[in-house]
């Protein structure tokens, strides 16, 4: 069999696995919608998205369909490098569901939120900060996502080495075990049992794991947002179209315009933080 | 951001002062070979040519070459060299296709063919499927064995599916999945004979290189640096599958398998527990140092020899130290995995320089002297010759433009590093040579005996190394360096060079268009075979470079040429052809060629591939009519 009949198989698969979460997740969509919103997203990765459908993005995503009397049809590709490649660009599906707005590998339609990176720690523990520069990071057992070898790494992970805080700091590997649910989440279980006194993670990820926890956890917004020379936190996110198609993301776009209160409320209820 | 024409032009202004970096120090003594000798059929053996080459294989095959390819690198010494010559010099040019066969897989072959007895095995990329081809019935598949693989791995894994190869012992054809996973597979069969996942893909660990069987031992090591594993080389039972030792790159001593028995010849890499204490608390964890190269074996030392991927994460400012064990070379005992010495290449590594090339042992006349070497043309851009008894580097001499250093003290065996070209989060570092993918990737060089001449397929690239770039992985925005690469000095992107081990300079060399990214041959018929990424698959006069012969493939060649004596007793050479990996990315994966960064900035250099060839994998076989 060729690799390509066997990647439309293994998709139809995970298509038909998850088939009867999607049925739920349209019980309020029009009853014989014209057209199918064709959705590449990743199935393990909550808050974003998972193949049960309780991600924020999944519920954008129908959202948005809802809107466009369109009924939602799910790729799933772990979201990782080669997502857009094996989902866009191989044309299994039209929309990825958020991209960073200056992403170049797809066409980002207009942001529908803008996050920053946050310090996650335990209430009970005394700790108060709120800046790279405080000086008690030297001191903290500090957690950071890191990316691999070959050119890329988180932003606090490049903040904290710049200032010379190496020694105190653990990394977490952004992937994760993928076997687990979620793999991105265990950083913030990390504070919570101890491991580390201080996680800086992406908001949304600490916004909706944090409450979760069982000891009471603060989010605060790193500060400075950028970074000298140029290391933002601060990212705008978008939908993501295949380049070129100008069509689809003007239609998303105005989608987006309109339903900008129930997006807001929607990223609310999962504790999306918002700058 | 700069555009790949601006970057071309500057290219362009560089002077070729590859000569110029050349180290004082010579191997030389006494060169006594002529080019006149070369006349004679049949092939002497390799001790006698020895004496006109100076140099020969350390570990020659015992007695004359039964025809057979029975691992990737045709022997322990890994020269690829073959005693086969029929196809010679003189009659190459009428070399034909004999027959082909398709894979039906479009991503990148890299690996080698098998040939045992009269049956040739071919294992293509993910998912992964070993074809037993008959040889009395060109083309005709004996059977297929379609190994049990993690759909997900091809989300899960990084890069290309390739699979650079499977290695044949004791009726058993032993390969790795791209899912982590070491099979033996009975030869006759087909069967399954056992199966051991050694890796977890869904920690991103994948293997992608041809394991080597020694004694009763099959040695697999792991891929997945851009993923942060922690990586190791690992003995497996070939009886049963099951594991046997365990050595990892980074980590506590007991770990790494050192023990009393480690003397590395220089004072950098002595000390207890370096794996740990190199490192900031806790880093080598996901430290890296895969080992997705080559292995070689010397019988007599009872050693082998392999090198370490990069150390993550990326950021050297987030690590500091020396590393250990990346980017460096281990000689470890074959039975117990025990390290001899290591010697670390590239201390802190700063341009993702994976030490994982190929090791090619000689016995060398170094200063009048004959000398147990092994000859690494590393990434860094420097073939290095080193005493593989020791440790000791006797020469590291550059072989492509090298900005980032000044070449090794060999006192203490570090690099001279040239700081200037040091990389680091919103820095701009322009005209980075060799680039990331080295003066010289996995693609594996031919030595031979009658000639002295290593034949390097290589690279030509520069990179620049700038801003940042928004990225996304699993929900995490962040900005990641900015790599664009571009042609070296010369404007094109490959070359093929005969390098000449004793004068420590290139005997001949061929220019090419892309990188050249796949092996090479060489026969005792003095012609040495490669393939290029436009599907050329060429013969040259080993000894003059001249271009005898070629064949226009239906794909881009970045596999691995081999030659065999068939049941027939006819001498054939077979490459699989079908474009990809790293470098080829852009077609095999059809990669926007707008995006110049991506495949790691490898697509700005490669733009023009897609105009050249298509992807789709196909074994062509050739004989003389």
């Amino acid at each position: 069999m060729s690799s390509r009949s066997l990647e439309i198989l293994l998709l139809a698969v995970l298509v038909l696995t998850a088939a009867g979460c999607a049925a739920k997740g349209h019980a309020d969509a029009p009853a014989r919608p014209s057209r199918t919103l064709r959705v590449c997203a990743d199935p393990n990765n909550l808050p974003f998205t998972n193949q049960k459908l309780e991600g924020f993005e999944n519920k954008l995503a129908d959202l948005v369909a809802r809107d466009l009397h369109a009924t939602v049809r799910y790729t799933w590709w772990p979201q990782r490098r080669g997502f857009i490649r094996n989902t866009l660009k191989a044309g299994t599906c039209d929309v990825v569901l958020a991209i960073p707005s200056s992403f170049e590998l797809a066409l980002a339609t207009r942001p529908y939120y803008r996050s920053t990176y946050v310090f996650v720690y335990r209430k009970d523990r005394g700790i108060h900060v709120r800046s790279f520069d405080d000086p008690a990071l030297k001191k903290l057992r500090i957690g950071v996502q890191m990316i691999g070898d070959d050119g890329n790494n988180s932003p606090p992970a490049h903040a904290l080495a710049s200032r010379g805080i190496i020694d105190n700091v653990a990394g977490y590997t952004v992937y994760g075990d993928y076997s687990q649910p979620n793999p991105p989440a265990r950083i913030v279980e990390a504070v919570a049992k101890g491991e580390v006194d201080v996680a800086v993670v992406w908001g949304p990820l600490a916004g909706y794991f944090a409450p979760r926890q069982r000891v009471p956890l603060e989010i605060v917004p790193v500060s400075p947002q950028i970074d000298m020379p140029f290391l933002p936190f601060v990212f705008d996110i978008s939908m993501g179209v295949r380049r070129g198609d100008a069509k689809l993301q003007a239609e998303l776009d105005q989608v987006l315009e309109r339903r900008r209160p129930e997006i807001d409320a929607l990223l609310d209820r999962y504790g999306v933080p918002r700058v | 951001m700069r555009s790949s024409t601006d970057s071309f032009f500057l290219r362009k202004k560089g002077i070729f002062w590859f000569a110029a970096l050349s180290l004082v120090l010579t191997l030389g003594g006494c060169r006594t070979r002529t080019e006149a000798q070369d006349q004679e059929t049949p092939a002497p053996s390799a001790a006698r040519s020895a004496a006109l080459s100076g140099a020969r294989i350390a570990v020659p095959a015992a007695g004359q070459d039964d025809g057979q390819w029975l691992m990737p690198a045709k022997n322990y010494a890994s020269t690829r060299y073959s005693e086969l010559s029929q196809i010679n010099a003189q009659n190459v040019r009428n070399l034909k296709a004999a027959w082909t066969f398709s894979t039906g897989n479009t991503r990148g072959h890299e690996a080698a063919p098998l040939v045992v007895g009269s049956t040739m095995y071919v294992v293509a990329p993910f998912p992964n499927y070993l074809y037993a081809l008959d040889l009395t019935n060109p083309g005709s598949t004996k059977w297929v064995y379609k190994p049990p693989v993690n759909p997900a791995a091809q989300g899960v894994a990084c890069c290309d599916h390739v699979n650079r190869g499977a290695a044949y012992a004791n009726g058993k054809i032993f390969y790795n999945t791209l899912d982590a996973q070491t099979v033996a597979v009975d030869a006759e069969t087909g069967q399954e004979v056992w199966r051991t996942p050694v890796g977890d893909i869904n920690r991103g660990e994948s293997i992608t290189m041809a394991p080597l069987v020694v004694k009763d031992k099959v040695l697999v090591g792991n891929s997945g640096g851009e993923f942060g594993v922690r990586g190791w080389l690992t003995a497996l039972n070939a009886q049963t599958g099951e594991i046997a030792w365990r050595a990892y790159s980074t980590g506590p001593d007991d770990e790494v398998l050192i023990g009393p028995g480690f003397k590395p010849f220089y004072a950098m890499d002595r000390g207890k527990d370096l794996g740990v204490k190199s490192w900031p608390p806790g880093a080598w964890k996901t430290g890296g140092g895969t080992v997705w190269g080559w292995i070689s074996y010397d019988p007599e030392l009872n050693l082998i020899y392999y090198g370490t991927g990069n150390p993550g994460p990326w950021n050297p400012d987030q690590r500091p130290g020396d590393n250990k064990w990346t980017c460096g070379i281990f000689a470890r005992d074959a039975d117990t995995g025990q390290a001899r010495w290591f010697y670390q290449i590239g201390p802190h590594d700063l341009y993702d320089y994976d030490g994982i090339n190929e090791l090619v042992l000689l016995d060398l006349n170094v200063g009048g002297q004959m000398r147990k070497v092994l000859v690494r043309p590393e990434r860094n851009g420097y073939v290095y010759v080193m005493d593989r008894a020791t440790g000791e580097v006797l020469s590291a001499t550059p072989f492509v433009h090298v900005t980032v250093s000044t070449g090794v003290d060999l006192k203490t065996g570090h690099m001279n590093e040239v700081l200037a070209k040091k990389t680091g989060v919103g820095k701009v570092v322009r005209e980075i040579c060799p680039a990331a993918p080295g003066a010289k990737d996995w693609q594996p060089s031919a030595f031979s005996p009658r000639t002295g001449l290593l034949y390097l397929p290589h690279n030509n690239l520069c990179m620049d190394f700038e801003g940042v770039e928004a990225n996304y992985i699993a929900g995490t925005p962040f900005v990641g360096a900015n790599v664009q690469m571009y042609p070296g000095p010369g404007g094109h992107r490959g070359e093929f060079t005969a390098w000449d081990l004793m004068a420590g300079k290139p005997r001949w060399k061929v220019i090419e268009r892309f990188p050249a990214w796949s092996g090479a041959l060489v026969t005792a018929g003095d012609v040495v075979f490669y393939g290029t990424m436009d599907g050329w698959f060429k013969a040259l006069d080993a000894r003059t470079g001249q271009e005898l012969w070629k064949f226009k493939t239906g794909s881009g060649i970045i596999g691995q040429p081999i030659t065999y004596r068939g049941p027939d007793g006819k001498q054939y050479v077979a490459i699989l052809s079908g474009v990809g990996g790293w470098s080829g990315a852009i077609v095999a994966g059809d990669l926007d060629p707008r995006d110049g960064t991506a495949a790691l900035g490898f697509v700005n250099a490669m733009r023009d591939l897609p105009q050249y060839t298509t992807k789709g994998g196909m074994l062509y076989v050739f004989a003389l009519p």
